[in-house]
């Protein structure tokens, strides 16, 4: 009996084993199936953008040259010419609208993380007001870009008068890139150490001038890769300046004036005219700034972190 | 010492009037755009907005549900074939690619995100819209909300994968050396432990997607074709619905506001709200998951 | 918050203040310029039919006028007569009469008729197709005919394209081609510009669409209306139906040098641009 027991029992664990080999053999084979399909995805994907980015590269340098950058385009909608004004254009507004939104969302962000979180805020009426200016930048981070243009087309277009053009256009972008800038530069301020504060605190100086002399300094990486996100926005930015700075592709003369930035030259280029390869010239170049821009912001992020570290 | 603590003072002050810009801009942007809309939508009327069929400014006609379909339909377009690929493209580089991989296209990825829509739309215009017009049904244009689709795929694409492979790799390593340790394969631990974990994470991707592809607005009017019609199958087969021209709400905002006027310019403002309604109904959904994805972590 | 909105107007000219050297070397810097020159900026808007010649006379204008700017914008006819009542442009373009409607609304509007322009009905080079009658290009338009074969051409869907619904084109093809009754499909794909329906149709087999003569190029193909050609002589002598004004509007009398560009659209310079671009003069 106990021998027949124990056959039974060997007999038993083998078949467990045999199931378990099998088994895992199975889950292998799920495995590297799965795999396979994971790569063949992956593979698609990148070769997807790479064929969307590659091919109006390709086709876009086949216009691009000197002439197409430093002549002006002309010949009203067939198209001619290069891009010499659009690109002053995009220069221009990019400028204007940094310099209008940078004030004011560092401001924001200095006194959202500087001044908010101090332990003798008590007013009700400052803890409700710092709670709206959080949901405002959250909101404002989720409104579509056409809203922005449309809301800058009935205020500063028509309701202010100012009419198609860039100080309009600006205006409206500010407001666009607002919430990019106080989010960035809050992480950056956020970033900075409590110690550096405390340390200048202690040695008799006020909370402004340890912003200014101390904080500020620290968190200046981060503070600029926040602008320069946003200027990669305003580059990219079309719906918001195609209802709000005309589309003249003159060199603007003053605030006042309407203009064309590159993306909306390329809208332009490729809806009204025929000249799809000065479209993908002018793409072309905005996916080259894209790229610079964002090498620009990587290195800054590295000497951030950097920084950082090295002062610990 | 005296003026010191008065500059530290108004400084405070300044900083605070800016600190109030941002919540000043949205009461601005609701001033202007719901005062505007809700006048339409008192003349015209919300039922014969919301639910009218016929959009024709100059027999004052300003039914929007065509416009809003057109979002809806184009959206779930891009969703369905943009969001499969991203999310396997995230896993693959967050779970499976080598490193060398990795370090190549996690980068690219993010650089694609920010590339201009036009640049999109261009592409639709010169490579797409030629390809879907191959497809044989009679009266396909090749604009319409394939197209359309297929670039706001491209477009969101970027966005989802590198947000959803952050969520990813934010799953603790502990969760996976737990399950490697009890025996399961690397694609078990995939699907059974990290996935679910990384769930809300992925999920609020998918949702800014969606936000991204409501929003899109001049890449829209460059492929879609802008007809203002019901979206309906042109055969007896449901799927040529997609080849359809069809106009999103955001292309109609930017087509027609420079020339609009009266009744007409406010419908266009209340063609913004409901715009701004859809985009803030997902976007609440968004914080919500995300909130959700912070408590349990 | 209006001291917030001051406080930002502000801080932008004061921008600008510091910004204009870096715009300066983007100038071009032209030589002396000519005797009598007017100097200022202009800006033109509306009607993308007008918006072609425009570009030319302010181009030729610039050249003899060396310290003028005139900014051109496109945006449709409606944009060129809100633009003008508005004073949000200097000068208005309208490639339709104005209506009753926009005249009250803005009493002070001069209207200068620039030149004449004729609607050509336009297909894709690959249709055989090379003439129709008035009645089935309404047809068309208006849906009720959806396959070439009905007009003697192949086995093919039509693919209508309009402009959308601020068009001075599409007011006056609707005025003079669809009569009252007629609508034009809603299953047309919809351009907002001149230029947009061109691009569409020369890239879109089986396509229909209409322009303005001035757009008229070898990459689309008018068709005969009535077995009349779509030509500068049939239009100007009345046997080809379609045709309109081209306007240019201003807020009250022009002045200075408005006044000296308007001038210079309708002296004979002027007027033969408008006929180099297969457009008819005024004079």
């Amino acid at each position: 009996m106990m021998s027949d027991n124990k056959t039974i029992e060997i007999q038993h664990e083998n078949i467990l084993l045999q199931q378990k080999k099998s088994n895992l053999s199975l889950r292998h084979a799920t495995q590297s199936a799965f795999f396979t399909i994971l790569w063949i995805g992956g593979i698609i994907t990148v070769l997807i953008l790479l064929a969307v980015t590659g091919y109006v590269i390709f086709q876009g340098f086949k216009a691009i040259d000197l002439q197409f950058l430093i002549t002006p385009p002309r010949g009203g909608l067939s198209g001619e010419g290069g891009i010499s004004t659009t690109i002053g254009t995009t220069l221009y507004l990019v400028l204007l609208t940094i310099a209008i939104a940078t004030p004011l969302g560092v401001g924001a962000a200095i006194f959202l993380v500087e001044y908010a979180s101090d332990n003798n805020i008590s007013s009700r009426f400052l803890k409700g007001m710092i709670g709206f200016s959080h949901f405002g930048v959250e909101t404002l981070a989720g409104i579509p870009s056409i809203i922005f243009g449309l809301f800058g087309y009935a205020l500063f277009v028509s309701t202010m008068k100012f009419g198609f053009s860039l100080l309009s256009a600006s205006l409206a972008g500010a407001c666009l890139v607002l919430p990019v800038i106080i989010r960035t530069t809050e992480e950056a301020l956020l970033a900075v150490p409590r110690s550096y504060r405390e340390g200048s605190l202690a040695l008799g100086a006020t909370k402004w001038q340890t912003i200014r002399k101390v904080v500020l300094p620290a968190s200046l990486p981060g503070i600029i890769t926040g602008i320069i996100l946003s200027v990669g926005r305003v580059v990219s930015e079309t719906a918001v300046f195609y209802v709000t700075l005309g589309g003249s592709y003159r060199m603007p003369k003053s605030i006042m004036s309407s203009g064309r930035t590159m993306a909306l030259h390329l809208y332009y280029l490729a809806m009204d005219t025929r000249a799809f390869e000065k479209a993908m010239g002018t793409g072309a170049i905005l996916i080259l700034s894209i790229i610079l821009i964002n090498l620009l912001i990587n290195f800054l992020s590295r000497r951030l972190t950097a920084g950082l570290r090295g002062v610990q | 010492m005296e003026t010191r603590r008065i500059v530290d003072r108004g400084v405070k002050y300044i900083l605070f009037i800016s600190a109030m810009i941002s919540i000043v801009i949205v009461f601005l942007i609701a001033l202007f755009i719901f005062r505007e809309g809700v006048e339409a939508f008192n003349t015209v009327g919300v039922r014969t907005m919301l639910f009218g069929k016929v959009w024709r400014p100059g027999q004052e006609q300003y039914g929007i549900l065509a416009m809003i379909l057109g979002s809806i339909l184009v959206t779930i377009g891009a969703i369905v074939l943009g969001v499969p690929l991203a999310i396997g493209g995230a896993i693959f580089l967050a779970e499976v690619a080598p490193e060398g991989i990795q370090a190549v296209v996690r980068p690219a990825i993010q650089l694609l995100a920010g590339i201009p829509s036009v640049v999109y739309g261009l592409f639709g215009m010169v490579v797409l819209v030629p390809l879907v017009r191959k497809i044989p049904v009679p009266g396909n244009s090749g604009f319409g909300l394939l197209a359309a689709s297929i670039v706001l795929a491209v477009m969101i694409l970027p966005t989802i994968a590198s947000i959803a492979e952050d969520a990813i790799r934010a799953v603790p390593q502990s969760y996976r050396q737990g399950s490697l340790a009890l025996g399961a394969t690397h694609w078990q631990t995939i699907v059974n432990v990290i996935m679910p974990a990384a769930r809300s994470g992925i999920i609020a991707a998918i949702i800014l997607g969606v936000g991204r592809a409501l929003g899109e607005t001049m890449a829209m009017i460059m492929v879609i074709g802008n007809s203002v019609l019901m979206p309906s199958p042109m055969t007896n087969n449901p799927l040529t619905l997609f080849l359809r021209q069809a106009r999103t709400l955001t292309g109609n905002i930017a087509v027609e506001i420079s020339y609009a006027t009266g009744v007409h310019e406010s419908t266009l403002f209340a063609t913004g709200v409901v715009l701004f309604v859809l985009i803030m109904v997902v976007n609440i959904s968004a914080r919500f998951v995300m909130r959700e994805r912070q408590a349990i972590h | 918050m209006r001291r917030l909105l001051i406080t930002v107007v502000l801080l932008a000219a004061v921008l600008m203040a510091s910004c204009a050297p870096a715009d300066a070397p983007a100038t071009p810097e032209e030589a002396a310029p000519a005797e009598e020159a007017a100097s200022g900026s202009i800006s033109v808007a509306g009607s993308t039919t007008v918006q072609p010649l425009a570009e030319l006379f302010s181009e030729a204008f610039m050249a003899a006028n060396a310290d003028v700017t005139i900014d051109v914008q496109g945006g449709g006819s409606s944009v060129g007569v809100k633009a003008a009542g508005e004073d949000t442009s200097d000068i208005g373009m309208a490639s339709r009469e104005i209506k009753d409607s926009e005249l009250t609304e803005f009493a002070d509007l001069v209207i200068f008729t620039i030149a004449r322009d004729g609607i050509a009905v336009v297909v894709n080079a690959d249709v055989p197709v090379d003439d129709l009658t008035l009645e089935q290009a309404q047809n068309i338009f208006a849906g009720e005919i959806t396959n070439w074969s009905e007009v003697g051409g192949p086995d093919e869907a039509i693919i209508a394209v309009s402009r959308d619904e601020g068009s001075g084109t599409r007011a006056a093809f609707e005025e003079m081609v669809m009569g009252k009754e007629l609508l034009i499909t809603e299953n047309a794909i919809l351009q907002p510009s001149n230029g947009a329906v061109r691009t569409t149709v020369s890239t879109t087999p089986a396509s229909i669409g209409y322009l303005s003569f001035g757009y008229l190029d070898d990459t689309t193909k008018p068709v005969l209306i009535d077995g009349v050609a779509p030509s500068e002589e049939n239009a100007s002598n009345g046997s080809y139906p379609v045709v309109r004004p081209l306007n240019m509007l201003t807020n009250g009398e022009p002045k200075g040098v408005i006044k000296a560009f308007l001038d210079f659209i309708l002296s004979a310079d002027g007027q033969a641009i408008v006929s180099e671009e297969s457009y008819l003069p005024v004079r």
